[in-house]
């Protein structure tokens, strides 16, 4: 550990993943500081979905996956065996690739995450669906239909709805795999504006296949091949002055 | 050219066929509907629904067998259905390890392949003969078991199209399994599980095998206690039946039942077809 005195959220220590016998994830070591975004590039397949699932622990749904090591976050090595899973996805939210709003409305959707760990009346509700929804700057769109289901939005509009879910619930940390792969360029200039916004609040972690949007959007970046972490820094230096040579080659567009 | 030639020949030959079978398969459908049309529809008359079915030779309806047949098919609906839905989210929801849900759906298929009448046997065999008499009751519970494998199979069909990523966006708020199960999953293959149910009404309707030995079949209205009528076991007698007036009723009533099954599938059919209503 440094010097500094500001401890950061996540702490990974020599993390290995397994999928059965396929060593995913090797000897990664990384912090992710609190209040930052720092993304997670590489081509496909390197495992930086697979390092952000570990995260909130998602690969536990699935049979044969394991992961070894250490992953602390607030003091705690969430991968040990006694941690509540619920309790830690609830502090450690998730949008994924593809917008995925459940079959109910607006409203509910919102609701349904909040209801899970808080019992608010009528009007706390309505006031925490709201805030939900003008955190993921979708409020105005959608105030006067919000009893309609979530799956008449669209793409776009559907994937802020997944971000102000995962919002509603105030969560420490937020999970964001390839968010805008799937949303036209200005939902996808929209969810960019909104990850700016919400670092004040949150911790972020973004899986991004675009390079630019790495740039954009994140303080810090990760570069990932094969299962290794090749290089981490703040994001200014890792797209100017990368250390190392295979870095350089795949942000220049020479390999990947 | 000459490819070009050839990929629209066997095309044209393919689609032909295609449709010869599909003619082939609705000239028999349309003849049936016809046959029932020409012969049932003149003994649809009002009487129909409010006499019992009658004496050789005297007036009379088919009310208390179509009462019978819906209060049979319900309770056997009723039954099944919970057993069913349970049963399928377990094995779409639960079962993905160990060697519990395997079997259940082995053992599932084999009864949703079973003969009606061995379903029957088997009633009368732990029921009817236990309690000592024909009843309404045996005849729920067969059905009711006729209902079962059609709603499991259908429910977990249904579950598993609902996409894992639905599954993990629960999850990812830190909701446990069976709220997931049952406000995100079963709440997206709704529509998918009640068509299953209608289909599974659909089936039971019609079966008159499981309830020869079971409800039988009674001349009046009856209790769920005593033997009771039903359209199918109706059918069957009045259709082998020297007279002439139950030969009327015989086609009226399966002219009833024709339209309600084929009424039951086109409701199927179109809540299929709009998934996305809440």
């Amino acid at each position: 550990m440094t010097a500094e005195n500001k401890q950061p959220k996540i702490a990974v220590r020599n993390l290995n993943f397994y999928y059965g016998n396929f060593h995913a994830l090797k000897q990664i070591n990384l912090d992710i500081d609190e209040g930052k975004v720092t993304a997670f590039i590489g081509p496909s397949g390197c495992g930086k979905s697979t390092l952000l699932r570990t995260f909130n622990r998602m690969y536990d749904l699935y049979p044969k996956l394991r992961a070894e090591g250490e992953i602390n976050m607030n003091g705690r090595n969430i991968l040990d065996s006694g941690v509540d899973l619920n309790m830690l996805r609830a502090k450690v939210g998730m949008v994924f690739q593809k917008p995925t709003p459940f079959p109910m409305s607006i409203y509910d959707n919102i609701a349904f995450g909040v209801k899970l760990y808080e019992n608010l009346n009528k009007s706390d509700m309505d006031d925490r669906v709201e805030w939900a929804l003008q955190k993921a700057a979708l409020w105005g769109e959608v105030k006067d239909k919000l009893k309609q289901s979530g799956l008449g939005l669209s793409g776009g509009q559907q994937q802020r709805l997944c971000i102000a879910r995962a919002v509603s619930v105030k969560p420490e940390v937020l999970l964001l795999d390839e968010p805008t792969s799937a949303l036209d360029p200005i939902s996808t200039a929209h969810i960019e504006e909104l990850v700016h916004e919400l670092k004040q609040d949150y911790t972020i972690a973004i899986v991004t296949h675009n390079m630019q949007q790495a740039a954009r959007v994140s303080d810090y970046t990760a570069y990932m091949y094969l299962g290794e972490l090749i290089e981490v820094g703040p994001t200014d230096s890792i797209f100017t002055t990368p250390k190392k040579k295979a870095t350089e080659d795949y942000i220049t567009g020479k390999f990947g | 050219m000459n490819l070009y030639f050839r990929r629209r020949l066997v095309n044209y030959i393919s689609l032909a066929l295609s449709l010869l079978a599909m003619a082939f398969g609705l000239f028999w459908l349309l003849w049936i509907l016809y046959t029932l049309l020409k012969n049932g529809l003149g003994g649809l008359t009002p009487a129909l629904l409010y006499l019992e079915t009658p004496a050789p030779g005297s007036h009379g309806g088919l009310s208390n067998a179509i009462v019978g047949s819906l209060a049979m098919a319900g309770m056997g609906t009723l039954i099944g259905t919970p057993i069913g839905i349970l049963a399928g989210t377990y094995l779409a929801e639960f079962g993905h390890r160990g060697w519990l849900a395997p079997t259940t759906r082995f053992i599932n298929d084999i009864l949703l392949s079973a003969p009606s009448i061995v379903i029957g046997l088997f009633i009368y065999e732990v029921y009817v003969r236990q309690v000592g008499h024909f009843s309404g009751w045996a005849g729920a519970f067969a059905l009711s078991l006729l209902v079962i494998p059609v709603v499991v199979r259908t429910t977990e069909n249904m579950l598993r199209l609902v996409p894992n990523a639905m599954r993990e966006a629960a999850y990812a708020l830190g909701a446990p399994q069976w709220k997931m199960v049952l406000l995100v999953s079963l709440r997206a293959a709704k529509a998918g599980v009640v068509t299953g149910v209608l289909l599974a009404v659909a089936r039971i309707s019609g079966e008159t095998a499981p309830l020869l030995f079971t409800s039988l079949n009674n001349q009046f209205f009856s209790n769920m206690n005593q033997p009771m009528a039903n359209l199918p076991v109706v059918i069957f007698q009045y259709a082998m039946s020297p007279y002439e007036d139950w030969h009327a009723l015989a086609w009226a009533g399966s002219l009833l039942i024709g339209v309600f099954v084929l009424g039951i599938n086109i409701l199927a059919r179109t809540l299929v077809r709009n998934p996305s209503q809440n």
